[in-house]
């Protein structure tokens, strides 16, 4: 157990640190982070700039801190739109039950078998072509935030809609059944409370599994590009030029990785205290 | 039990018919058309291009006429591949897709399985926490990341490796390696925690009573439940591996099928981007079906369920 919470402090702090650097943005290295520079170009890290200057002088740790806020918003956004649709539909579908749950978890078995990546890489697609007059910037992020959210809410759909099957056969539902509450408020204030641990552990693994996804979709150029920064096109640019300036590549896949361990010890730290079944 | 796979084969079929609508809707939908890049074309030859590819008629010819041919195996014309047929471009994409496949998953199940086993039976050994520590890395790192660390290290710091392109057995180890490098961290937590929990097992303990031999316990007790574990996992470790492959086939310029999608998408390549789709789902699909016959195979309890309507 000691090094169970060993494991999720370092994943807090981790996660701090994370927030941090998304909060302070570019502010953390006094630069802009798409002010360029000719002057100082390819420069490895150095005093003035902690972690180097890309090939247009743009300052490394600018950048990078601008990608955390953009990674993070997109995780928050993905993971809060998943947690709302999934959590509606698995209420609907666990407490309703009968041919309406039959229907609503076939058409969530099709939707489980599409590729992800293809849902992803199409709606994203679509996205950013639709929303027209939309800020560049702001585009990208609405567009994967929804087609990451999309991805994500089937999972969470099926776990809370077993969980509301389990828990609608307790005793203390029908009591409350007996005592006249209305359905709303049965599954809203006593069943609600009594699942949701499960639900938050699920929720904490969707955050870096959208982290992930993000800068993945941003390395392959899907996702965000220049000028605006990210962790995947930090990564994707530093590729370029591997060889002779290794730390471009080097800080933004530290950065990701570090972000992903944080949240990878928290969310089994937030299982072995919040989810009763996974208790060894 | 044949009623059962010819269910499963029913749903495959009309999941695969979904993904061919759903793509053909949504590439429709998008705005602008494939020649819009191009400078601005003259209205007639326009006209002459569209009738080429089969894009004159009204939604529902095109979405018929897309289904009709598709059913005879014809994907049709690329259209920035000009003079390409979409089935042509596959033929040649998908046999290095699946080879490097294939060889990221022999890697990651030999490695993961015996990894997860050997920490699991020596748990809270320093074997354990070190396979723990690795796997942790393993299954948080993005593949790119992976391979950075590996292209640096091993292909231009000790120069052992070619570090790019696709041109003999040497170039595919990289490669697979960074792809195997999740699902390989996966299987071994998996395996490990399968490991933890059969040895608790009263039948275990039986076995050990009895005086089987330990090596004879592992295989014959422990080991076919881990297999089990794995298996379930199979069909989310195919999409872990296709999806891997877009990033894999791009930082090692590999001319696999994910190069393709990606770019087909970005030119609005229709034909193209429907053909890879249905080939992924294809895999996907049979993927699921063949985990859940041989689930229903090693698994007596589901293939009693299995049999009833």
């Amino acid at each position: 157990m000691t090094g169970s919470r060993l494991a999720g402090a370092i994943g807090a702090l981790l996660i701090v640190g994370l927030v941090l650097g998304a909060l302070a943005g570019d502010r953390v290295a006094g630069y802009r982070f798409d002010a360029q520079d000719s002057a100082h170009t390819l420069e490895p890290p150095s005093r003035a700039h902690w972690l180097g200057t890309d090939a247009l002088g743009r300052d490394q740790l600018a950048r990078l801190a601008e990608g955390a806020r953009v990674s993070l918003l997109v995780a928050i956004g993905a993971t809060s739109l998943a947690l709302l649709i999934g959590l509606f539909y698995g209420l609907v579908a666990g407490w309703v039950g009968g041919r309406v749950d039959g229907l609503m978890m076939r058409a969530v078995d099709v939707i489980y078998a599409l590729p992800d990546v293809l849902v992803i890489v199409l709606l994203i697609e679509v996205l950013q072509v639709t929303l027209v007059g939309v800020p560049d910037i702001a585009r990208r992020v609405a567009a994967l935030v929804a087609a990451l959210g999309f991805v994500g809410w089937v999972g969470i759909a099926r776990l809370v809609r077993a969980l509301v099957l389990q828990a609608r056969e307790e005793t203390w539902v029908e009591a409350a059944r007996a005592l006249g509450l209305r359905d709303a408020r049965i599954l809203l204030r006593h069943v609600l409370p009594n699942i949701s641990g499960p639900i938050l552990v699920a929720a904490a693994f969707q955050i870096p599994a959208a982290i992930l996804a993000e800068s993945t979709l941003s390395f392959i150029g899907l996702g965000i590009q220049p000028p605006f920064s990210s962790w995947g096109t930090l990564a994707s640019d530093g590729f370029e030029a591997m060889r002779s300036y290794p730390y471009l590549v080097f800080s933004p896949c530290l950065a990701i990785l570090l972000a992903l361990v944080g949240f990878q010890l928290l969310g089994e730290t937030l299982r072995a205290v919040l989810d009763p079944r996974r208790r060894v | 039990m044949i009623r059962y796979i010819a269910g499963r084969l029913l749903a495959g079929v009309f999941v695969l018919w979904i993904v061919a609508s759903l793509t053909f809707a949504l590439l429709r939908f998008l705005p602008g058309g494939p020649f819009d890049k191009e400078k601005t074309l003259p209205p007639e030859i326009l006209r002459n291009l569209e009738r080429r590819y089969a894009l004159d008629g009204s939604l529902g010819e095109q979405y018929a006429n897309y289904l009709g041919r598709l059913v005879r195996g014809d994907l049709g014309p690329s259209y920035k591949y000009v003079g390409r047929d979409v089935a042509d471009i596959l033929g040649d994409a998908l046999p290095v897709s699946i080879e490097l496949g294939l060889l990221a998953l022999a890697i990651a199940l030999t490695g993961g399985i015996s990894l997860g086993l050997a920490a699991g039976a020596r748990r809270e050994t320093a074997l354990d926490r070190a396979v723990g520590m690795v796997s942790l890395i393993g299954v948080s790192a993005p593949s790119f990341v992976i391979g950075a660390g590996l292209i640096l290290g091993v292909g231009l710091e000790l120069d052992w490796l070619p570090a790019g392109l696709w041109e003999g057995p040497r170039y595919a180890i990289l490669p697979a390696l960074t792809l195997a490098a999740l699902p390989l961290a996966y299987i071994t937590q998996l395996t490990r925690a399968q490991v933890v929990a059969v040895m608790d097992q009263d039948y275990v303990r039986t076995a050990r009573a009895k005086g089987v031999p330990e090596g004879r316990v592992r295989r014959h007790h422990v080991l076919r439940n881990a297999l089990l574990a794995v298996l379930t996992y199979f069909g989310p470790l195919l999409a872990i591996l296709l999806t891997g492959s877009f990033v894999v086939e791009k930082i090692y310029a590999i001319p696999g099928m994910g190069r393709f999608f990606v770019t087909a998408v970005t030119n609005r390549d229709y034909p193209l981007v429907l053909g890879v789709t249905l080939v992924y789902a294809t895999l996907v699909v049979a993927a699921n079906l063949a985990v859940d016959l041989l689930y229903a195979w090693l698994d007596p309890r589901i293939r009693v369920a299995g049999d009833e309507p």
